[in-house]
């Protein structure tokens, strides 16, 4: 009997105690909120252009992410959709399903996330994972991760399987990532006007030896060291990594290790602004499958940027693009802003900016160490000396504004392209190109305005003279209204001087935009994780839809 | 069939996760960079309970840029009259990460600018592309926002921040 009553409380206090829960629960439920974005076209078949209608005839990419919240606690899930993929993506991308989805909590300073996750150790050049759903990126890991941090030291952990479509990557991803801040670890620096951190990760892949031919490591060790010194206006950060021998299809099974350096320093005060980068790097394609050389950027568990301009203009982005070359590259960027103040000769009445940039790329000085027929390329470097050209950029614009109601920029740009290396169009010459731009933007009145670009690109490579006229419309808030005309009227082929016309109509309200568009596109070209490649030609109606919530 | 059992659990965690702190505004608290490199937790973003404005650019956005050059110009005034704040938030990569600074100073902005390396802040706030700009009360609660922009954009969004200042509701 007395059990009976100390079992009664038990269930009574248990009972007590969940109910508190879930009126607490009930008083804050938490929130939900998230996007969605799909992209659709129907393609018709031009063949003036090679424009290829699919059996299917629609494409359709569509993804919804999905946020709650609640006190430290949150999860995620985002739903994808590809009936089936547009073109240009990889046709691994089909059919429905949730590939990512995490469970996060925060208890002070301790963090766990279990499910998918993006992360990045430093600048990214030993791991980087992220979503990009424009170049159909996703290589998020799937596993565990902790992260701690007290008083100016971070530290993370990570394990798990990456993501490739709706599969995972055949090996396993340790890492481990340190960082410590010295004015918030040392109180006496806290306000010290010299900001100074140092870090370091280790990061380790594992894959059974499933080949035949050699004996491969199983495991693969990559570290990496970094700092970033600041001062006032000045900054000066750095970071160095190192990969073991990690045999791939990538770098043709080749057992030497892998080293990539970043530095860039800048300075800035009002007004003024110049950052000065170099890289260098041997041998640092890092997949998490040794056997994947895809030409889609596919388990890549590394990051390595371009140390180039990323250029908006149709003529100077989409026609000759760099790659990064993740088997070797040495490279510079120069990149000043200088803005001419109000009311001086060169200022006018609003000020005037300049922007100069600078960009070079080479292959690292290589001595090839064997025929060029054997399959494994065995090679001597020296990574501070270059050798064959990839491209260089010189571009320089000035903005203006003469006017309330007319503002225009003006952009030149001299280009240099190995198209051979860049785009792998072994014997083509390279491209030497100037691009001129004049972006002008009229103002009619307070909700109405007129953008209109002029475009030129001239060779005398590859497909020659190009020119492109954009005309925007928008009525603020809601409307806009755009027609672009791409004209390759230098190509020597009358055939293929062709107009590459595309209208597009948009709805924008709050956080949804609709658009809705009709045209030709042009074989474009993508360059993502050292490899380029072509967009196919399309024809037909485009609607896109965003929206945040 | 996997997957949605534990999408499942997921969402029913937090049902037998009690957990007692609030984060003093909606925002989520997402470790980002200031300026210089060091870390900048999203939470501790405020405003002395005055409107905020965040915005997501890029150095490689020209929209973006107009839109907060455009600003640049009547911040001052901006401030002055209604006490608001802009947070530019920019989610440009180790590509252009290193130029976000010399830009911002380059063209004078008086802006609280932080850098989104990873887009982790950008994921949380639920953001597709930029510019994408958010209006916040003085609580922290995203009262509007606008994806895109076009010229004369900015006056909307200063009629609704000059409401807020004055305590009145907004409807859009």
């Amino acid at each position: 009997m007395r059990y009976l009553g100390v079992i009664t409380l038990l269930i009574i206090t248990t009972l007590n105690s969940q109910a508190q829960q879930l009126q607490d629960f009930l008083n804050d439920p938490g929130s939900i909120h998230g996007n969605f974005e799909m992209n659709t076209q129907y393609y018709q078949p031009d063949s003036s252009i090679s424009a290829q209608q699919p059996p299917e005839e629609l494409g359709f990419n569509g993804y919804l992410n999905l946020i709650y919240n609640r006190g430290n606690f949150e999860a995620g899930v985002r739903y994808e959709s590809y009936q089936n993929a547009l073109l240009g993506y990889s046709d691994q991308y089909e059919g429905n399903g949730i590939m990512y989805r995490y469970a996060k909590y925060k208890a002070d300073n301790l963090e766990f996330t279990v499910g998918n996750f993006y992360e990045q150790f430093g600048n990214g050049q030993i791991l980087r994972t992220y979503f990009d759903p424009g170049f159909g990126i996703d290589n998020s890991i799937d596993g565990v991760r902790v992260k701690y941090n007290l008083k100016g030291i971070y530290l993370k952990g990570l394990i798990g399987k990456q993501r490739n479509y709706f599969e995972y990557g055949d090996g396993i991803v340790r890492g481990l990532d340190g960082e410590v801040s010295f004015n918030e670890l040392i109180d006496q620096w806290s306000s010290s006007p010299l900001r100074f951190t140092v870090g370091g990760s280790l990061v380790s892949k594992f894959q059974d030896d499933n080949s035949t031919l050699y004996t491969i490591p199983e495991n693969v060790l990559a570290y990496s060291s970094r700092f970033n010194l600041n001062y006032k206006g000045f900054n000066l950060n750095g970071e160095y990594t190192y990969k073991y021998n990690d045999p791939s299809a990538d770098n043709h099974f080749s057992y030497r290790n892998g080293q990539a350096l970043l530095l860039s320093t800048s300075y800035s005060r009002k007004g003024f602004g110049i950052t000065l980068s170099a890289k260098t790097l041997d041998n640092m394609f890092f997949r998490s499958d040794r056997n994947n050389n895809s030409q889609f950027p596919e388990l890549y568990i590394n990051f390595l940027p371009t140390l180039t301009k990323q250029h908006t203009y149709n003529l100077m982005s989409t026609l000759y693009p760099y790659a990064i070359q993740y088997n070797g590259e040495i490279s510079y960027q120069a990149d000043v802003i200088y803005t001419f103040k109000k009311g001086t000769l060169l200022g006018g009445k609003y000020g005037t900016t300049i922007q100069f940039n600078a960009s070079y790329a080479a292959n690292i000085d290589t001595v090839s160490l064997n025929d060029e027929a054997t399959e494994r390329k065995l090679y001597e470097t020296n990574l501070f000396e270059s050798g064959d050209k990839f491209w260089h950029d010189i571009n320089v614009e000035i903005s203006k504004k003469f006017s309330k109601s007319f503002k225009a920029k003006f952009t030149y740009q001299n280009l240099f392209y190995n198209i051979d290396v860049i785009q792998g169009k072994p014997g083509e010459p390279n491209v030497l190109a100037n691009v001129v731009v004049a972006d002008l933007l009229f103002k009619l009145d307070k909700k109405n305005a007129i953008r209109t670009e002029l475009q030129g690109l001239f060779t005398e490579q590859d497909q020659k003279d190009w020119a492109t006229v954009v005309v925007e419309w928008t009525h603020s808030p809601n409307w806009f209204a755009s027609v672009i005309d791409q004209y390759n009227y230098g190509n020597e082929v009358v055939e293929d001087r062709q107009h590459y016309v595309t209208a597009n109509v948009g709805y924008i309200k709050g956080g949804t935009r609709v658009t809705l568009g009709y045209g030709r596109q042009r074989a474009g070209i993508f360059c993502v994780g050292g490899v380029c490649r072509v967009v196919p030609a399309s024809s037909g109606v485009s609607l896109s839809i965003t929206s945040t919530f | 069939m996997k997957n949605t059992l534990f999408t499942m659990l997921l969402l029913a965690l937090p049902f037998l996760i009690y957990s007692q702190e609030k984060s003093q505004t909606g925002i989520p608290n997402v470790q980002i960079q200031n300026l210089d490199f060091t870390h900048f937790n999203t939470g501790d973003i405020e405003n002395d309970g005055n409107p905020i404005i965040i915005s997501f650019w890029a150095t490689w956005c020209s929209p973006c840029k107009r839109e907060l050059n455009t600003i640049a110009e009547v911040y001052e005034d901006w401030q002055d009259e209604t006490g608001v704040k802009l947070i530019a938030i920019s989610i440009d990569d180790t590509r252009n990460i290193n130029k976000v600074a010399p830009y911002v100073n380059g063209q004078a902005w008086d802006y609280e600018v932080y850098i989104d390396p990873n887009s982790d802040f950008r994921r949380a706030m639920n953001v597709n592309n930029v510019p994408h700009t958010f209006l916040l009360d003085g609580s922290g609660k995203i009262v509007y926002q606008h994806n895109a922009y076009s010229p004369g954009d900015e006056e909307k969004l200063y009629e609704l921040v000059k409401k807020l200042a004055n305590g009145e509701a907004i409807s859009h």
